[in-house]
């Protein structure tokens, strides 16, 4: 395939019309569609390179898989959604035929049809359609309950529903940008570029944006609207050329305004490379701008409605803008004998083009009595039959439009007119979407029959069609002043608009039986809504949610006001007073690609690392996650696994001694004159009694009474206090005290810093500890008796500043080495390469958790879970009762935390050794209880303990500590295991050997 | 994405920088070991949760980490004004902290009407 021109040897389509439109022929590119191949030119999307091949036919609808066509040119289309695929992990499904533009090589299938487009299976669904009402699924699939999960769910979603998302992971790089405006413009038709250069010429940054690939808008089809004394279309380019030199302003074509949320921020997807032959490996597919602007004028314009009428849903039958697209823009002439069918002038104009064109108008079969005179007058000129005071009330074709079933308004007769095409216009609806994002409260505009943007929730302005402002020239005057500046600007339409209607036309009124769709993607008609309302649906959310109107992923840009005004009609009540649906972001779909943008894979979740993450892993750690972190779970050697490398670091660490990375351990230097007056308001604990060299265990109640954290706080001098917190806690108790020294302590004297991230901490556990890190010490005797069990203070180690903490989280001799982060490593080498020697090990947390259980020593968060006082823990020793406030100490005296028969931390041992409890467990007293049984409480730590021979466990029970010498229950799923109560240390009972 | 100032960095700067802090003006009780289980309750537990006008604390938890207090609308989610922590009450000129009612299930029935 080449995107290289070979001229007229290539066959551009029979409905292409030379010397029309405004793509270059020369440059083509090749696509498929379900196999077949065609060609297009560059700037043809997939909707105009299809019709310029005369196919209209492109999917099979939602739920009775119906044949359906390309019906618009825009982002709005219902009906053709594509699989277009660059290969078999570039396929995105759901693609709109009337956005995607064609690359070189595209491979595009049609959806939702089986076996193929033309025959298709599920069609047997259109007939039985007498027995799919609106509301089927609800009234037909509920009972029995368990079916719907295994059996009705995965069969409707199969047999509706609509594309496949591709198995492979998303090759694609996806990109986002923040950016700050002054103005930012949405939509760069006529109303946009000219407020854009109101906005520009004061100096303000402005950001415009338009989701098609040039700027225009609606000039791409109106042709009969000049500027400036030019073609309206290529003013808007000349404009947009002139806009982008200017340093202040920068366009985003190819970008979507979907979002419009608080405080002027804005969300944008932009198309980056979709469209390109082959994108370079550098280009994002797409970007996503977060915008903050101070300003933001809507010109998003109006969307065509169809009309509503019995089988008004055949390939072949389109909107007339479209038409006048496809014609003006892309030189494609959507049939060769075209039919007509409007409530609205500006079909008329579609049917001129075409007519200038050489395409034959069948008839415009006008609705109203009276169109507008100007655009009657011009299809006279043109010798073009128009049936006013006519409705369409049918249509014929399996696989396209064949005819037009003509009446006269309240008469029977009719008349069959063949056609290959039908373009149909019921006027137009004001994109209000980004303005109701904002928050802005429309109002219904009776005249014209059309919501409008009333009252504005932020610094926003509407301009142009959004804002029902249709005549060219006050719409011009209306965006200079949004845009706050000057621009010399004239615009002019040959004919003005007129007309419009809401609701189903002739033919499919509530008398009828016929299928008049309101909602082409979701398969609503208007038998439908009727029926919702008979059913009780009285507020549109309700009528909305039973039929599934506009709910499809086009959000109902089509269908909504058909659907309100034939529940308005239905309720007898007036269009406001029925109400209208939210309009939530996005506007048009957005990929998950776009909004995850670079936070996928590693990025997705970063990964916090110690300063020895690399060396563990190089012993062959396995590593588990806390909170952000990667801890060093276990050591395996060859043929160990979790349970035999756990038992063997555990029986090391105490035989010997292990060497344990703690850095992850939250730290937080608390300095100043008044920081042992400041601990002692936030820890239970008495911190002015501690002497500089020395530490102690805290706890921090918060100020309902219950543990928040806990942790060992060394006080290196009168001043300054080395605080250690839970490796999960650090970030909220740095808040926590934040707070309460800035808005409740303001008076204290005192800096907090995080140090978590400046500290390599490296523990050093067991009866050779001292041994081990001894020739690296500088400056510090550590001997047993100048340096006892919670002792602190500076030194150096290998040379390197160093703070030695003399404490233990195992029961054993130990130390904690801290040294700058960079040294980590280094330090860390040294010390293991001298342990390993001794005969010692490395473990991890697994290791850390199983000795502290041994001893008895709770991990907050796991032992306590937000409901457990000091007292509860065991831990009533650590609050001082000398002290008259710390936080916590008004909520400690609360009724239920002094009441008897609270849980309180205990031990448990099985009766059979070997049974290992199971965390989480409940407990009970008697297990011939029947249920519900009651529960005492729970299992809170369990492990094996090869030191203790044994399984240990801890547990909150209630009246524990009371209970001590009882048998309880723990019952599981197959079996009940009988439990003794003990207090919480299992080893070493007496303590000696952490004074060691 | 709401965007709030600063009162210190005296910046408009976006959300993410930010984290609320609940409601503003509860000054912890001076001796509050003494108070009774009524006063704790009223300190500690309960919180109006007004719609409209309300007075909460952010941090500045990615900028410049102080704590300050904002007047903002809940309905409108718009910012009517940010103040030092420490600074008492600041009235908003126009709007009043007056209870609402609230809402019934027919009132926001007639909403979707």
């Amino acid at each position: 395939m080449s995107g290289s021109s070979h001229g007229s040897t290539k066959n551009l389509g029979a409905f292409r019309i030379k010397g029309v439109g405004r793509l270059t022929p020369a440059r083509t590119s090749r696509f498929s569609f379900d196999g077949k191949s065609y060609t297009a030119i560059e700037g043809d999307t997939v909707a105009s390179a299809l019709l310029a091949h005369g196919v209209h036919l492109v999917g099979r609808s939602f739920k009775y898989h119906r044949p359906r066509g390309v019906l618009s040119a825009g982002p709005e289309e219902p009906n053709a959604l594509l699989d277009v695929a660059r290969d078999s992990a570039r396929r995105q499904p759901n693609v709109r035929a009337t956005v995607q533009e064609v690359f070189d090589g595209a491979k595009i299938a049609s959806q939702n049809r089986w076996p193929s487009l033309a025959f298709d299976v599920g069609s047997v669904n259109n007939l039985l359609s007498p027995f799919f009402p609106a509301g089927f699924y609800y009234k037909t699939f509920k009972w029995p309950q368990e079916a719907w999960e295994k059996v009705y769910e995965p069969i409707i979603r199969r047999a509706a529903g609509l594309g496949v998302a591709p198995k492979e992971e998303d090759p694609d790089r996806y990109a986002n940008r923040f950016a700050h405006c002054d103005v930012l413009i949405a939509g760069a038709g006529l109303a946009g570029l000219t407020a854009a250069l109101s906005a520009a010429a004061t100096g303000a940054e402005v950001i415009l944006v338009d989701e098609q690939p040039e700027v225009g808008g609606a000039l791409h089809f109106d042709t009969s609207t000049t500027v400036d004394g030019k073609n309206g279309f290529e003013w808007a380019q000349e404009t947009a050329a002139k806009l982008a030199a200017m340093p202040n302003v920068r366009i985003l074509t190819r970008t979507t305004v979907f979002g419009y949320y608080n405080h002027g921020f804005l969300g944008l997807a932009e198309r980056v490379s979709d469209h390109l032959n082959r994108p370079g490996r550098e280009t994002p597919r797409e970007r996503l701008w977060q915008v903050r602007a101070k300003r933001v004028v809507l010109a998003a314009g109006a969307i065509e409605r169809h009309m509503v009428f019995p089988n008004n849903d055949r390939p072949g039958i389109l909107l007339a803008s479209a038409a006048r697209t496809f014609l003006n823009h892309y030189g494609v002439a959507v049939g060769r004998n075209v039919g007509v069918y409007t409530a609205h002038d500006s079909a008329y104009e579609a049917a001129f083009d075409l007519k200038r064109a050489g395409v034959s108008i069948a008839a415009i079969v006008d609705c109203r009595e009276r169109p507008g005179e100007a655009v009657l007058a011009e299809a006279r000129a043109l010798g073009i039959n128009v049936l006013t005071g006519h409705s369409v009330t049918d249509t014929s074709g399996r696989l396209r439009i064949k005819s037009m079933t003509v009446a006269r308004n309240g008469n029977m007769d009719i008349r069959k007119m063949p056609i290959d095409a039908l373009i149909v216009s019921a006027g137009w609806t004001p994109s209000v979407h980004l303005f109701s994002q904002s928050r802005g409260k429309l109002r219904w505009d009776e005249a014209s029959q059309r919501f409008l943007p009333d009252i504005y929730a932020q610094d926003c302005v509407s301009v142009g069609a959004c804002n029902g402002t249709d005549e060219a020239s006050s719409l011009v005057h209306e965006a200079i002043a949004a845009g706050g500046g000057a621009a010399s600007v004239s615009a002019e339409s040959r004919f003005g608009w007129s007309g419009g209607m809401i609701g189903a036309a002739e033919g499919a009124g509530p008398d009828t039986r016929v299928k008049a769709f309101v909602d082409f993607q979701h398969d609503v008609t208007a038998k439908d809504i009727r029926l919702a309302v008979r059913e009780g649906m009285h507020s549109i959310e309700h009528i909305k949610r039973f039929t599934t109107n506009g709910m499809a992923s086009d959000q109902g840009k089509l269908s909504n006001m058909h659907g309100l005004a034939i529940a308005a009609e239905m309720l007898d009540r007036p269009i406001p007073q029925v109400g209208l649906t939210t309009f939530r972001a996005p506007y048009t779909p957005v990929t998950y690609g776009t909004l995850v943008a670079h936070s996928r894979g590693e990025l997705f979740d970063p990964a916090r690392k110690t300063p020895m993450h690399d060396l563990e892993a190089a012993e062959g750690a396995e590593f588990e996650d806390v909170g952000n972190w990667k801890r060093a779970w276990y050591f395996p050697k060859r043929g160990e696994n979790l349970s035999s490398a756990v038992n063997r670091e555990c029986r090391t660490v105490r035989d010997v001694a292990g060497v344990f990375d703690a850095s992850t351990l939250g730290k937080i230097e608390v300095v100043g004159p008044d920081a042992a007056q400041f601990l002692n308001l936030l820890y239970t604990n008495a911190w002015d009694t501690l002497k500089p060299g020395k530490c102690r265990y805290g706890i921090m109640t918060r100020e309902d009474g219950f543990v928040y954290d806990d942790g060992v706080v060394g006080r290196l001098a009168e001043d300054r206090f080395h605080v250690t917190t839970t490796t999960g806690g650090a970030p909220r108790v740095l808040h926590h005290m934040e707070d309460y020294l800035q808005t409740e302590f303001p008076h204290l004297k005192v800096w907090l810093t995080s140090t978590t991230e400046q500290w390599a901490v490296i523990a050093v556990q067991g009866p050779k500890a001292r041994e081990i890190i001894q020739p690296f010490v500088d400056g510090l005797d550590i001997s047993r008796e100048a340096f006892p069990h919670m002792s602190v203070a500076e030194c150096t180690v290998m040379g390197v500043p160093a703070r030695l903490f003399r404490m233990s989280f195992t029961g054993e001799l130990g130390f904690e080495v801290n040294v700058p982060a960079d040294y980590g490593s280094a330090v860390w080498m040294a010390i293991w390469e001298r342990a390993k020697g001794m005969g010692a090990c490395l473990y991890g947390t697994e290791t850390m958790h199983v000795l502290r259980a041994e001893k008895g020593y709770i991990i907050v968060g796991q032992d306590t879970d937000g409901t457990v006082t000091p007292e509860d823990a065991g831990l009533g020793w650590a609050v001082s009762k000398k002290k008259t406030d710390f936080v916590g100490i008004r909520g400690l005296k609360r009724p239920d935390l002094v009441r008897d028969g609270r849980k309180q931390l205990v031990g448990l041992l099985t009766n059979r050794p070997s049974d290992v409890l199971e965390e989480g467990a409940q407990i009970v007293g008697d297990p011939n209880q029947p249920k519900p049984m009651t529960m005492l409480g729970h299992v809170t730590s369990a492990y094996w303990s090869e030191n203790c021979g044994r399984s240990i466990a801890m547990a909150l029970v209630a009246g524990g500590r009371s209970r001590i010498g009882q048998t309880l229950y723990v019952p599981m799923k197959d079996r009940t295991i009988a439990v003794e109560v003990t207090d919480t240390g299992f080893f070493d009972k007496e303590g000696g050997r952490i004074h060691g | 994405m709401l965007l709030i100032h600063c009162p210190y960095c005296e910046e408009d700067r976006s959300e993410l920088e930010f984290r609320w802090a609940g409601e503003a003006h509860i000054a912890r009780p001076d001796a509050i070991a003494d108070i009774t289980d009524e006063e704790f309750a009223e300190y500690f537990f309960l919180r109006n949760n007004e719609k409209g006008l309300t007075y909460e604390r952010w941090r500045h938890i990615h900028g410049c980490g102080r704590f300050f207090n904002a007047a903002r609308d809940t309905v409108s989610d718009r910012f009517l004004m940010t103040y030092k922590a420490g600074l008492p009450k600041q009235p908003v000129p126009g709007v009043s902290a007056t209870e609402k009612t609230v809402e019934t299930y027919e009132q926001t029935e007639g909403d979707a009407r």
